[in-house]
């Protein structure tokens, strides 16, 4: 995954813009992350078992201090725990690219 | 609000219409009906008006629809779309319009059909792009992650977040003119349907149509008018971003900020507030709200209400209308704020009235926790 660092601050910062939002420079360099982070919070969508069940929403912040909206893979969305270490990554949503989590090391 | 506009300007009539449910009208109806309410409070006509102040949800230029509409050719229109403070913001750009003469009547009014039309929040708007595919339930999702940050920071429960809704409901019950008067207890609401953890549908405002309209003018002629006027002592807004998964501080609204200059403008402080009137959408913003504005310690909001101190009775009226949980929310409840504010101060309260109020204190949230603005009224005595 990649993401715009500001290289007036040395910030990240998400979504990406032709301005800092941190500094309002206005040059950025893509930087390759990790994706390590964790979940700041979280919530269960609920929603008729017939229609596709419950599913989890929640605000991953990485490492790189830049928070986005995400869903995490691969854990009951009622077990989704703030604080929860993850892995973000580029997956995808009924065919359109969108970041996903997974436990870290799961 | 500079300092040097306390008091300029006063809010000399109010109106509402189409409360629950208006089959059969549009939501311009529903605007006009309740502005024609707020100018015969105040003895006016539309022929009068010359400071159009409105947003709607369904269209892209819904004030010049308005202003057509009613028939009125203004000299001053207002549109700004901060969502449901929208209304509350009005009042400091209409004090600034009064007092510099750009117009002489205002009318800031409001209108929709949303539970007769659609059932659901109507909204012109494009989706948060960096969100929709997620698929939150837009509001209450947005709200839910920060009610489950602030339990988590916090200790915040979900019993003490019922309590908002049941002291809603509680004023609700002594005011004829809201929608949901039944019964509600802190079980009741525990145990309602859940929608976005920690957030059941009792936690949400209610669906309904509605409208909401005030008429301000310059203070030198406030006293004109049949009803005791309600002057403008502050007002203040601040916003933070508009797609939640942008929100700086996911416990923390711009609520402080706005809260702390409306008060510096009117140089009051929180304790010196007889009745506060906030936009609880949902029920952790009356939490965040409470906090932000200073009538508790951030993170203490969940401890403050609980065990009905904001219900009938309880050390701080809140919501006495009932609120957007309990008594009318028509997809932009801020004008609501300022309604019930207005006529606590004037002693014309629909439910209780609240003895001797001078000063009240009305708040509009918009967006997603996004756009905060806080209106501080006073009686004549507070000049
Ligand atoms: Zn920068």
């Amino acid at each position: 995954m990649v993401l715009p660092k500001c290289n007036a601050c040395g910030r990240f910062h998400f979504f990406p813009r032709v301005v800092c939002p941190h500094c309002y420079a206005t040059s950025f360099t893509s930087h390759e992350v990790s994706g390590k982070g964790e979940i700041h919070t979280t919530t269960v969508v609920r929603r008729p078992p017939d229609r596709g069940g419950d599913y989890n929403v929640c605000i991953v912040e990485l490492e790189e201090r830049v928070r986005m909206m995400s869903r995490i893979e691969g854990v009951a969305p009622p077990d989704v725990e703030i604080g929860m270490a993850v892995i973000a990554y580029a997956g995808e949503i009924d065919g359109t690219p969108a970041v996903l989590c997974r436990p870290e090391g799961g | 609000m500079e300092n040097k506009l306390r008091g300029k300007s006063a809010i000399v009539g109010t109106g509402h219409a189409g409360f629950g449910e208006a089959p059969g009208l549009t939501a311009y109806d529903i605007m006009a009906e309740a502005g024609l309410a707020a100018l015969a409070d105040a003895q006016l006509k539309l022929s009068d008006v010359d400071g159009l102040f409105c947003t709607m949800m369904e269209d892209s230029m819904p004030a010049l629809m308005a202003a057509e509409y009613l028939g009125i050719r203004p000299r001053f229109v207002e549109g700004t779309m901060t969502g449901g403070s929208s209304f509350v913001n009005y009042i400091t750009a209409a004090t600034m319009a009064l007092a510099a003469g750009l117009c002489d009547v205002v009318l800031i009014v409001y209108g929709s059909n949303q539970r007769s039309g659609s059932g659901k929040l109507v909204t012109a708007s494009r989706p948060p792009p960096y969100e929709q595919i997620y698929r939150p339930r837009y509001p209450i999702s947005a709200y839910a992650l920060a009610a489950a940050r602030h339990m988590h920071e916090f200790g915040t429960t979900r019993e003490q977040l019922a309590d908002v809704a049941v002291a809603a409901r509680a004023w609700a019950q002594h005011n004829p003119e809201a929608f949901e008067r039944g019964d509600l207890t802190r079980e009741d609401v525990l145990a309602a349907r859940m929608v976005s953890d920690p957030l059941t549908v009792r936690d949400c405002c209610l669906v309904t149509d509605g409208g909401g309209a005030i008429v301000m003018v310059r203070s030198e002629r406030a006293r004109d008018f049949p009803k005791p006027p309600v002057y403008v002592l502050g007002c203040a807004a601040e916003s933070t971003h508009r797609q939640i998964s942008q929100m700086p501080d996911f416990t923390v609204t711009a609520a402080r900020e706005s809260g702390a200059r409306a008060f510096a403008a009117a140089g009051v402080s929180p304790s010196d507030i007889d009745v506060v009137e906030l936009y609880d959408a949902f029920t952790i913003n009356t939490v965040l709200f409470l906090e932000d504005l200073g009538f508790c310690e951030k993170g203490e909001g969940g401890a403050f209400v609980e065990g009905g101190r904001i219900a009938p009775g309880g050390g701080l009226p809140v919501n006495t209308n009932g609120g957007g949980l309990s008594c009318v929310h028509p997809g932009m409840y801020g004008i609501f704020t300022v309604i019930e504010a207005t006529r606590q101060i004037r002693g014309d309260a629909p439910g209780l009235q609240i003895a001797n109020v001078d000063l009240a204190l009305a708040h509009g949230n918009g967006g997603t926790l996004s756009s905060q603005v806080t209106a501080i009224l006073g009686s004549e005595n507070t000049l």
